[in-house]
């Protein structure tokens, strides 16, 4: 399990205008590039000294594919990366704190502690 | 020696400047209030006339990520470019630029490692929202040089509280020992009670009132000694997932000193979080 890389993939997409809507278009096809060619990357690197080992488990991989922001709290992906990101993808298509509010109640079965988030 | 004229401990609500600016039906009906309460708290720094701000915040995972997480920054620039594409499309904040007290910085970096304090730099730094916000309330003119120093509220491990707190008496000792005419207020923000991306967010108020009160009371009479009584990283959990921002304020109250009441106090519960807003002008200053 990787918390480091779901928070890498939520922090990358999140801060490029474009893959925020290629990701909210065609969020399985974007995860599928993004892990073959964008995981390793050293954000202070050049390509050519990117990492070798990361790689999502099948339940992470699943859930970004499905946009399933409830299932990447349960791993612990940071939240305020998860919901800013979430945010950017969906309170389009909402009344105004709609989205907000729908996201809490989808997260209502939670009970303290919450998963770590330690990475 | 510089003089420290005003500090100042402030929650950074990045939806101030979108209401506070909206017109007509986009104005939500809480913003004439709002808007009232921070002219007030931002005559509080006007009357002391400072000539350079420290400004205490953290970053919002924008410039600064897990493969290299400073736990204390301080930016050392002539000029700051702030605000990110993300800030933007949530919150609908403007980019900006800001000039920075280079000399300060070099100041505060030198003498803070000697301190005990082994302090990250940049040379290059963006600012967020959590030193753009307190401009925008406070200095909206933005004509003030600024020394910015990030705090990690957001990326465990975190340092202990009582770190913030001793970080703030620092930044306090260091600032009146700055060889220097300047009048220098420092401008903290962080939080109370906070939840993002959890389900207490967005709720009619803060998630916790209860640690709210509690809160403004602790930071009003400067009792560190019951907060930190009662404030651990783990009991921060509890009142809302981000409320280790609180953090930020605790480093503030060490500036302003142990039992040093607040010349200004003022808070405006509103939806999602209380904000609250409070002043000490040290040395009886300007009370």
């Amino acid at each position: 399990m990787s918390k480091y890389l779901l928070n890498k993939f939520l922090y990358t997409i999140d801060r490029d205008p474009d893959l925020v809507e290629r990701y909210r278009e065609d969020p399985r096809g974007t995860v599928a590039w993004w892990e073959r060619e964008q995981a390793g990357r050293i954000l202070n690197c050049i390509d050519g000294e990117s990492s070798t080992w990361l790689r999502f488990d099948d339940a992470e991989r699943e859930a970004l594919a499905t946009h399933d922001y409830p299932a990447l709290f349960d791993m612990g992906a940071h939240p305020f990366l998860t919901l800013t990101l979430f945010i950017g993808l969906f309170e389009r298509d909402y009344e105004p704190m709609g989205f907000q509010t729908e996201y809490a109640r989808r997260l209502s079965h939670v009970t303290m502690p919450y998963p770590d988030i330690t990475t | 020696m510089a003089e420290l004229v005003a500090v100042i401990a402030s929650t950074h609500h990045p939806f101030y400047y979108r209401a506070s600016t909206a017109t007509g039906e986009d104005r939500p009906p809480f913003a004439d209030e709002w808007v009232r309460k921070i002219e007030s708290f931002r005559e509080t720094l006007t009357r002391a006339n400072p000539d350079v701000l420290v400004m205490v915040g953290s970053d919002h995972f924008h410039q600064l990520w897990f493969d290299n997480m400073p736990q204390f920054l301080v930016g050392k620039a002539p000029f700051y470019d702030a605000n990110f594409y993300n800030e933007q499309r949530e919150f609908g904040l403007p980019t900006m630029l800001l000039t920075g007290q280079e000399d300060l910085s070099a100041y505060v970096l030198r003498e803070g490692m000697d301190a005990g304090f082994d302090l990250a730099y940049s040379n290059e730094l963006r600012i967020d929202h959590s030193i753009t916000c307190p401009i925008i309330t406070l200095r909206p003119q933005n004509d003030l040089p600024i020394v910015p120093i990030y705090t990690n509220i957001f990326a465990p491990p975190l340092p202990q509280p009582t770190r913030f707190v001793q970080l703030g008496r620092t930044i306090r000792q260091l600032i009146e020992s700055w060889p220097s005419n300047q009048r220098v207020a420092v401008i903290g923000t962080g939080h109370l009670s906070l939840e993002l991306g959890g389900p207490r967010q967005f709720g009619p108020h803060g998630p916790d009132p209860e640690f709210d009160h509690k809160a403004v009371r602790w930071i009003a009479d400067g009792d560190i000694e019951g907060c930190l009584g009662e404030v651990s990283l783990e009991s921060l959990h509890l009142p809302g997932n981000a409320t280790h921002g609180f953090m930020d304020f605790m480093l503030m109250m060490g500036v302003a000193g142990e039992g040093e009441k607040a010349d200004y106090v003022d808070t405006y519960d509103l939806f999602h979080t209380m904000e609250a807003y409070f002043t000490w002008y040290p040395n009886g200053g300007l009370r």
